[in-house]
């Protein structure tokens, strides 16, 4: 076994922290925030100088030829910046879609744009009445000619209002919860009958309600097969949690890292706060926490490009689990830890505490995957 | 030994519900019931048909206008209107400085300022928390110098709630520095209207606009608005913030909330079912239930040993019991709440941004989710924090 990372992975790290530590302080990202788009035009091109866009994907197809490690070493980083830019939904999720479901036309058409940072993709997943099931598809596509016909509607698509493309889940057979049926079609957001309405979201990114009306989309649009695209979808949802969780590992130690400084220089009955004892034990709590949060991501990372769908989901949903409950224990400490001023918009621990508590909300809370997993057999009965 | 409420109890019970029906306007209740944020209009009215009816002050002695109901009366008033839900009084004035006025105020203070917070004719706010002094409140440092008639404030305040709103803010300020920090602490009330005082917002995590740092500069505040003895101000205070933990169980609130939690986990869908039906979300829930219950029961036993012993002024330490389980229960519920909303959660729903004519994000109930568990967060920090409040167990009552 080794833990190490190798020197070239040592230096994407340094590099990338680098760059945030220079450009992404608190006040940077609010100024980020608030621009149009609600994140930096300024930054992305950095990321794509960067060669970050390029990295998951193979040399044969433009790419870097990055594993899943490097992707935990980018999200890992972007998580302790509270980054903004849609790396995740564009690289993690789209270019999941690219390698895994993408044949050779289409990774030839849109591999290289997303290496340049100038294509940015969504997912479009999530309605109404899905809750967290990837299966729960009420949105169709009905088969017209050598394409398909798009109708539905889908909520929360993270970073929906700046993907140029979006990858949509629809029904092409069956009853709103089977699992065959559903297929993957890459829809340009500027196609007749999208409409598209973006919002802020509580952790100060950006998502958008997508409509569907009457889309239509040609027959090389069509990702996987059509017919059973729910495999395809599961690899790249857990291809995203495996990064979620190594983002989370960045917000839980960044967060950390605040509250023990605050606990050194915070002054109440002639003492530091830190020399009190319970918040010594509620810091160390925090602390066990992030390591096993880093131990459970991992784990989630080795098997983010496993083809066993079995052993891949079991490593999903004891990660999505482990930070949910971590996370959870983290942010409310983290807050409790700073009274009054962790409550404060001003400040920035309260801005981790409710992205972390957006990543539970994401692909399934930590409660939905502990359900999964302990509903096929738990994790060791099954090795 | 009966747990039960009496005849006469579930009478008056009846009693308070037909008021609540046939009084409270129903938007007002319902935007309650949603979790937003109370609005002053709102409040307003309702204390001034409160106080109409001879309700607005209910624990306070007769005289000043209180209903002379036993503790236990109290309690279930308080309870059904936290359940209805019907807007919560204005502690600031009603539970906190109404009381310290009465108990230590002298006669010109109880005659011009008791019958203004019964109508909420004047909104008071809370100045006793500081930058430097928030657990070590004693550590305040705001001075009040003696200047002929008049005291001169300076220094600042901060976490003030609602002083955007209010009319009167009552202080701790040190008038002597010389002894002990706990001995040279007095309680001013100041008219908010004084020169000298600015308020400036800080909003919180959620994005809402509770709290103000109010900062005091060359204030000058007349002599015959100290409360009782100069120098006594950390006896009064210390009467103040035991009234204050009381009130902040709020077992009718979270009674409400977890009605709430059903009424909507029967709306949203998980697995192709209502999530009220999935076991997992259930036991989670009922598991919040029992510990309300034991709490309700704690609460009534502390409301009966009250009633008994007669109201001394001085809490029970064992009521920092009711504010640690109160306030887990209450963030609790707020987390569980916004669980129901799943992914939908996420939606930030600012209508500054949006202006009012865009329809809301569906499901619109799920637009105070999130703010309501972050902000829920400060309950477990402000009025005593729950470590100072285990403190106090640990000291007080188990001698340790
Ligand atoms: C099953 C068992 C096997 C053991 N085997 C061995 C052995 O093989 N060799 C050996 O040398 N010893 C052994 N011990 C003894 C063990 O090391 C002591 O029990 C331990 O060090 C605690 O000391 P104590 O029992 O005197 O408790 P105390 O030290 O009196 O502690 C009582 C409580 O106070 C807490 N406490 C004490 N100091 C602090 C502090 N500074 N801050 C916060 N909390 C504090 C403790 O956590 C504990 O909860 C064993 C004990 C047990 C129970
Ligand atoms: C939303 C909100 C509204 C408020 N409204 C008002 C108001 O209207 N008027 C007003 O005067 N104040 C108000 N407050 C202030 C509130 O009372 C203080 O926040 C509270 O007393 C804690 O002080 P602090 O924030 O300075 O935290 P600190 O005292 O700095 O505490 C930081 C951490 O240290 C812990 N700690 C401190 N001392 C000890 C100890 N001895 N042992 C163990 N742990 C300790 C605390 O529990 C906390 O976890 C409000 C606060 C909030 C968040």
């Amino acid at each position: 076994m080794d833990f190490d990372l190798t020197e070239e992975q040592s230096i994407l790290k340094d590099s990338l922290d680098r760059l945030l530590t220079d450009k992404y302080g608190f006040e940077d990202r609010k100024r980020h925030m608030a621009a149009p788009e609600g994140w930096s035009a300024q930054m992305w091109a950095s990321y794509a100088e960067m060669g970050l866009m390029a990295l998951p994907f193979a040399e044969a197809d433009g790419g870097l030829g990055g594993t899943p490690v490097e992707t935990m070493i980018v999200l890992e980083s972007l998580g302790r910046a509270l980054a903004l830019e849609p790396y995740f939904p564009t690289v993690v999720l789209g270019g999941s879609f690219l390698r895994f479901g993408g044949n050779d036309d289409q990774r030839a058409e849109y591999i290289p744009a997303v290496a340049d940072g100038s294509l940015k993709l969504a997912l479009a997943q999530v309605e109404r009445n899905s809750r967290y099931d990837l299966h729960h598809v009420e949105t169709t596509a009905a088969k017209d000619g050598e394409g398909y016909v798009l109708n539905g509607q889908k909520s929360v698509v993270m970073h929906g209002d700046s993907a140029d493309k979006l990858f949509v889940t629809a029904r092409t057979a069956g009853g709103s919860r089977d699992e065959a049926g559903i297929g993957v079609f890459l829809v340009d957001a500027g196609t007749d009958g999208v409409s598209v309405r973006g919002y802020p979201t509580q952790d100060g990114a950006r998502a958008a309600e997508v409509t569907f009306d009457n889309v239509k989309v040609g027959a090389n649009d069509v990702f996987g097969d059509p017919e059973n695209g729910l495999p395809l979808v599961r690899r790249v949802v857990d291809a995203g949690i495996a990064a979620l969780a190594a983002e989370s590992v960045g917000v839980m130690s960044a967060m950390h890292a605040l509250t023990v400084d605050y606990l050194k220089v915070r002054k109440q009955f002639g003492v530091s706060i830190g020399q009190f004892q319970v918040l010594q034990h509620a810091a160390v709590d925090m602390f066990v926490a992030i390591e096993q949060a880093r131990s459970i991501t991992l784990y989630a990372t080795m098997m983010a490009d496993s083809e066993d769908e079995n052993e891949r989901g079991r490593a999903m949903h004891a990660a999505k689990a482990e930070i949910g409950r971590g996370g959870r224990l983290c942010g409310e400490n983290a807050i409790q830890l700073h009274g009054g001023v962790g409550m404060t918009m001003e400040y920035a621990v309260g801005h981790y505490f409710k992205r972390m508590t957006m990543i539970d909300t994401t692909f399934g809370d930590g409660d939905h995957h502990l359900h999964l997993l302990s509903a096929g057999g738990g994790l060791f009965a099954a090795a | 030994m009966d747990l039960r409420y009496t005849p006469e109890e579930l009478a008056f019970r009846d009693e308070v519900r037909a008021f609540l029906k046939e009084n409270l306007p129903e938007d007002v209740r319902q935007r309650l019931d949603n979790g937003e944020y109370g609005n002053k209009e709102d409040l307003v009215n309702w204390s001034r048909i409160l106080n109409q009816k001879g309700w607005a002050v209910p624990h306070w002695p007769e005289k000043y206008g209180g209903t002379g109901w036993d503790p236990m009366r109290q309690y279930i008033f308080l309870e059904e209107t936290q359940k209805w839900p019907a807007p919560q009084p204005l502690a600031f004035g009603v539970n906190m400085v109404g009381p310290v006025i009465y108990t230590f105020g002298n006669e010109a203070q109880k005659a011009r300022y008791l019958p203004r917070i019964a109508n909420l004719d004047d909104w008071w706010c809370q100045g006793f928390s500081e930058p430097g002094a928030g657990s070590d409140l004693a550590s305040l440092k705001t001075r009040a110098v003696r200047d002929g008639d008049h005291y001169i404030v300076n220094g600042q305040k901060t976490w003030t709630t609602l002083a955007q709103y209010a009319d009167w803010i009552f202080c701790l300020v040190r008038t002597d520095t010389q002894v002990k920090k706990q001995e040279g602490i007095s309680f001013l009330l100041i008219d908010m209207k004084t020169p000298g005082i600015e308020v400036r917002p800080i909003v919180t995590i959620d994005g809402g606009r509770e709290v103000n740092e109010v900062f005091l500069t060359d204030v000058r505040v007349p002599v015959e608005n100290l409360v009782g003895e100069e120098n006594k101000g950390w006896d009064y205070a210390k009467f103040l913030l035991g009234n204050e933990r009381t009130n902040i169980a709020r077992v009718g609130m979270s009674k409400q909330r977890i009605a709430r939690i059903r009424e909507l986990a029967g709306k949203e869908m998980s697995r192709g079912r209502p999530l009220i039906e999935d076991p997992r979300f259930l036991e989670k829930l009922t598991a919040v239930e029992i510990e309300l219950k034991a709490l309700e029961l704690t609460q009534l036993r502390v409301v009966a040993a009250d009633a008994k012993r007669g109201n001394t002024g001085r809490p029970d330490p064992a009521s920092s019991i009711l504010k640690i389980k109160g306030s887990e229960i209450q963030q609790a519920t707020t987390h569980l709440l916004m669980q129901v909303m799943g992914p939908h959660a996420l939606p930030y729903h600012d209508h500054d941004i949006e202006g009012s004519n865009m329809p809301p994000i569906e499901p619109d109930y799920a637009a105070t989710a999130a703010p309501s568990y972050f902000n829920y967060r400060k309950v477990s920090i402000y009025g005593g924090s729950n470590e100072i409040q285990k403190n106090i167990i640990a000291k007080a009552v188990l001698g340790l």
